[in-house]
């Protein structure tokens, strides 16, 4: 073979190098990117179990506060007895029942501190006792270690049960943005397949898609979810990102439709038409590259979107179980804090989310510009 | 039209230099789109700039309006536009408001895109005459009539209130040459008010140029590539190239003795229609070295009717319907009973205005669209009864090459992936090392670079695109070409280059064309016989020189009339002198 010529090997820029050379060149995306690749790479550490791994041990006194507040004691933070705080409670002059409240408080108040009376079981002799007892000693012993143990601030304070909410902040962004994204993946995936073979094949193929389209668009969202999550019947990540990812593609699949009607008449799709590639070459390889960055920038878009959907529906009760963290489930513990005055979980929750939805916002608009061959 | 030598200047451009910003967050990426330009527009009278793409013509007239994009385009300081004393360039922005539309008025190529599709054209044109003049809305309407009269619209009242969507594409250009000469602007500025228009319409909307300049005593700036045109209607030509004035001069100057080999180029490279020389002379020839004498050895044309019939169309119908009411459907007929024979290693010309079905009888052989009536006999088989897995083995022999080079490649491939994947498809060449040596083949066969092999479309120019097209084409070594208008979207010097490869082609493989194209000069120089459509029927079928000298339907009649024809008395000169 002739050998060829010394430049020959030498490639050039495609449209994707080009596209990133315009982002590049945009201070701003630039500045969001490197947030989002943090949020990301923390994500990645969490996972892995580099970071945050305990942050559900109690490690903080309940509501600790951040650090800088300095440390409150017990009737600062409002978390005394039980009794000083309904002792503190006048008597209703008014209320019928005072007497009877005011004889069975003095009632239990008398055997306060006294052990608890040993029941007569009809003279049977309990046979776990010694058990039962001797847990009861460990227990009281890990009590007094721990009461030992617990700090009064933390550098972002605590939850309810003594949480680091840096941790927690940490763990609930893993859940939130893996939701976010996965739940953008699969509804980007479903409305550019749906929308790619509607658009491509038109006539009867696009009535049935349009119709499924309307019928889904007709019910209203929350029901719509209601009715994913009734039919799914369990509570986990994965339930939100079927409900997100089965409700979100349609806006999806609008624009993607209308690309593939008006890239299919082309001339470049006529010629690859007259080359003799199939109708599935046609739409993947030919004209999904062309289109490929409207799908892109949808699932930028969807993933702030479902990110800001997680949060309501933990919200609304339907989002992650108990025992995990998400910026959605720290919002909805947040709303019975702030009566209380306990705003730093709220804060770190809503700052979190703010930067990165902000961030990956900016991002998304710079990403559209460089990708849109038509802004050239 | 008398060329007012000794006239005084209504506009002045000096040293004109516009740069041009690539990225817009690199502040130094730059390129001269104007470098150093100069020249005069006397009063009453009409001057040409004419130019290839890329020559900075109509950006020099956007200049002249205040209309270039300011967020990625600089006129460097030491540019004039002297207009009545002032400097344009140096006008606040009201101040040029004022002269925009009043004093000086734009006419654009694309009529349809320039109209603003929601408003009738009476209340576009009145909108003039209400930010210029003082008239009443009665007053401004009754104007608007007069005027839609002026530029010879029929039943000028209610066509007022018509949209844009309801008028042609002629009635179109007239309506924005209504607008720009509402306030009876001292200069009107055309850019290439005449390039989307089919070659009948072009005459008329010239006609009309040049008789209401000289009812108005105005002066035209027109702005075109086209030669031909620059001849019948320009007192004074501006040549341009790359951003700088190559020649100036008088119409009569310019045409019968230029200097400049460059403007000697731009008439050589036209297919003449009075000779057909075996190659078309291209920009290099000249450039290299002097201007050559035209090709004397005339190539022979036509069919002496004992070839053998490559493809055989008979009776070919393409109706499309349209949804009418309830269950009525409408059908319209894009093409009705045309036939043909192509013998094998000739070249059938198809010519027509738009909408006339050139187009679809060419997509229709390629089952590209289903044809609705008649056969298409390929080596004895009807092409339209196949089925499709039989027609896949069929679908490599018949190629088609597509208008527009710009749309017909897939920007997300390479080059080499586009030549190579017919190949694959088709499983020619066992492997892809094979296959890459076939691409290089072609590569060099079409005259492109091997570099070319790892770039993308877009780095390549119109004419480069076109021979990346033809080269897919022939990945497939087809027996038949078809070239859809393969040349229209070109410039002059490109057109003739490509128009010799496919020339060379055809003699190398022995390739048959179907050529269609609304240029008629084109396919006379292509062709051995020329079908002409209109409305989707053949009204004259014939050898291309039998149609050319001796036109019988009076539409080929008037085909033929309408092409300018000045740019050939001139050439005549050229050549002999």
């Amino acid at each position: 073979m002739v050998p060829l010529p010394m430049e020959f090997n030498e490639t050039s820029p495609g449209l994707w190098a080009l596209a990133w050379r315009r982002l590049r060149a945009d201070r701003m995306a630039m500045v969001a990117l490197a947030v989002v690749t943090w949020f990301l790479l923390t994500l990645l550490l969490s996972a892995t179990g580099f970071i945050a791994k305990d942050w559900d041990a109690e490690i903080g006194v309940n509501y600790a506060p951040p650090s800088f507040m300095g440390a409150q004691s017990a009737e600062e933070r409002g978390v005394q007895g039980m009794h000083a705080a309904e002792q503190a409670t006048p008597d209703n002059p008014r209320d019928p029942l005072r007497d009877i409240l005011r004889q069975l408080r003095d009632e239990r108040d008398g055997n306060a501190g006294a052990a608890p009376a040993q029941l007569d079981d009809y003279g049977i002799a309990d046979p776990l006792a010694a058990e039962i007892a001797e847990i009861r000693a460990a227990q009281g012993q890990r009590k007094v270690a721990a009461n030992v143990e617990k700090l009064a601030t933390l550098p972002l304070g605590a939850d309810k049960w003594g949480h680091d909410i840096v941790q927690k902040t940490i763990k609930g962004s893993e859940t939130s943005i893996v939701v976010g994204l996965t739940a953008a993946l699969l509804a980007t995936v479903l409305g550019t397949l749906f929308g790619a073979v509607a658009g491509y094949y038109g006539k009867w193929v696009d009535d049935c898609f349009n119709w499924f389209y309307s019928v889904f668009t007709s019910v209203p969202y929350l029901l719509l979810i209601l009715a994913v999550a009734a039919v799914l019947q369990q509570k986990g990540v994965l339930t939100i990102v079927l409900i997100l990812g089965l409700t979100g593609w349609t806006g999806v699949f609008r624009l993607i439709r209308a690309e593939y009607i008006k890239h299919k008449n082309r001339e470049y799709v006529l010629a690859a038409d007259a080359i003799g590639a199939s109708d599935l070459r046609k739409i993947f390889i030919h004209i999904f590259p062309n289109v490929s960055h409207v799908s892109l920038v949808q699932m930028s878009i969807l993933t702030v979107a479902f990110i800001k959907s997680e949060v309501i529906l933990s919200f609304l009760g339907f989002g992650v179980p108990v025992g995990m963290a998400s910026w959605g489930s720290m919002l909805n513990e947040a709303q019975n804090e702030l009566i209380l005055g306990k705003w730093w979980q709220l804060a770190a929750a809503s700052a979190a989310m703010a930067v990165l939805v902000t961030a990956f916002s900016l991002f998304t608009d710079a990403l559209r510009d460089a990708l849109d061959p038509k802004l050239k | 039209m008398t060329t007012t030598m000794e006239s005084r200047s209504l506009l002045s451009v000096r040293d004109l230099r516009v740069n041009f910003r690539l990225d817009k967050h690199d502040k130094h990426s730059g390129f001269a789109a104007v470098k150093g330009v100069s020249f005069d527009i006397p009063e009453n009278s009409t001057v040409a700039l004419v130019g290839e793409s890329g020559s900075g013509k109509s950006v020099t007239a956007l200049a002249i309006l205040g209309l270039l994009p300011p967020e990625n385009s600089t006129v460097l300081p030491g540019s004039q536009i002297l207009y009545g004393g002032r400097n344009l360039l140096e006008l606040p922005k009201n101040e040029l408001r004022k002269l925009r539309g009043k004093d000086i008025s734009m006419i654009f190529q694309e009529p349809m895109s320039s109209l603003n599709p929601v408003f009738t054209v009476g209340y576009q044109i009145a909108e003039a005459l209400r930010l210029h003049t003082d008239l009443t809305p009665r007053q401004a309407q009754a104007r608007v009539v007069e005027l839609l009269n002026e530029v010879g619209i029929p039943d000028p009242a209610a066509k007022s209130i018509a949209y844009p969507f309801q008028l042609s594409g002629g009635q179109q250009q007239r309506v924005m040459i209504a607008m720009a000469i509402a306030c009876n602007p001292r200069l009107l500025i055309a850019d290439e008010p005449t390039t989307a228009l089919d070659v009948t319409i072009q005459k008329q909307i010239l006609e009309l140029l040049a008789a209401l300049q000289d009812k108005h005593r105005m002066s035209v700036l027109f702005i075109t590539h086209d030669l031909a045109v620059v001849s019948e209607i320009a007192d004074h030509v501006v040549v341009m190239r790359d951003g700088e004035i190559r020649e100036r001069g008088t119409n009569e100057a310019v045409f019968n003795d230029p200097h400049d080999t460059y403007t000697c180029a731009l008439l050589q490279c036209r297919p003449p229609l009075d000779s057909r020389p075996r190659r078309l002379a291209v920009i290099e020839d000249f450039m290299n070295g002097n201007c050559p004498a035209p090709d004397a050895a005339n190539s022979k044309r036509g069919v002496s009717g004992d070839e053998a019939i490559i493809l055989d169309v008979r009776n070919l119908g393409k109706s499309f319907y349209t949804r009418e009411g309830l269950f009525g459907n409408r059908e319209f007929r894009a093409a009705h009973g045309v036939s043909f024979k192509l013998p094998r290693g000739k070249t059938l010309g198809v010519v027509g205005e738009s909408g006339s079905g050139k187009t679809t009888v060419g997509l229709t052989l390629m089952r590209l669209h289903e044809a609705t009536a008649g056969e298409a006999l390929f080596e004895g088989r009807d092409l339209f009864s196949m089925s499709a897995a039989e027609f896949r083995n069929y679908k490599r022999r018949i190629q088609i090459v597509f208008q527009n080079p710009y749309a017909s490649l897939n920007p997300r491939f390479t080059v080499g992936q586009i030549l190579a994947e017919p190949l694959l498809i088709h499983g020619i060449g066992g492997s892809d090392a094979e296959r890459t040596r076939l691409v290089h083949e072609l590569l060099a066969r079409v005259g492109l670079p091997l570099v070319s092999y790892h770039k993308y479309p877009h780095e390549f120019s119109g004419g480069q695109r076109q021979r990346i097209a033809i080269a897919r084409c022939l990945t497939m070594k087809p027996d038949i070409l078809i070239c859809d208008e393969s040349v229209s979207a070109l410039d002059v010097s490109v057109q003739a280059q490509v128009l010799n490869l496919l020339q060379d082609l055809q003699d190398d493989f022995g390739l048959s064309y179907i050529f269609i194209s609304h240029d008629l000069a084109v396919v006379k120089y292509m062709s051995d016989q020329v079908m002409v459509m209109k409305q989707g029927e053949v009204v004259e079928y014939a050898d291309s020189d039998e149609i050319y000298l001796r036109p019988q339907h009076p539409y080929t009649q008037r085909l033929l009339g309408a092409i300018p024809k000045a740019g050939e008395r001139i050439r005549g000169k050229i050549s002999v002198s």
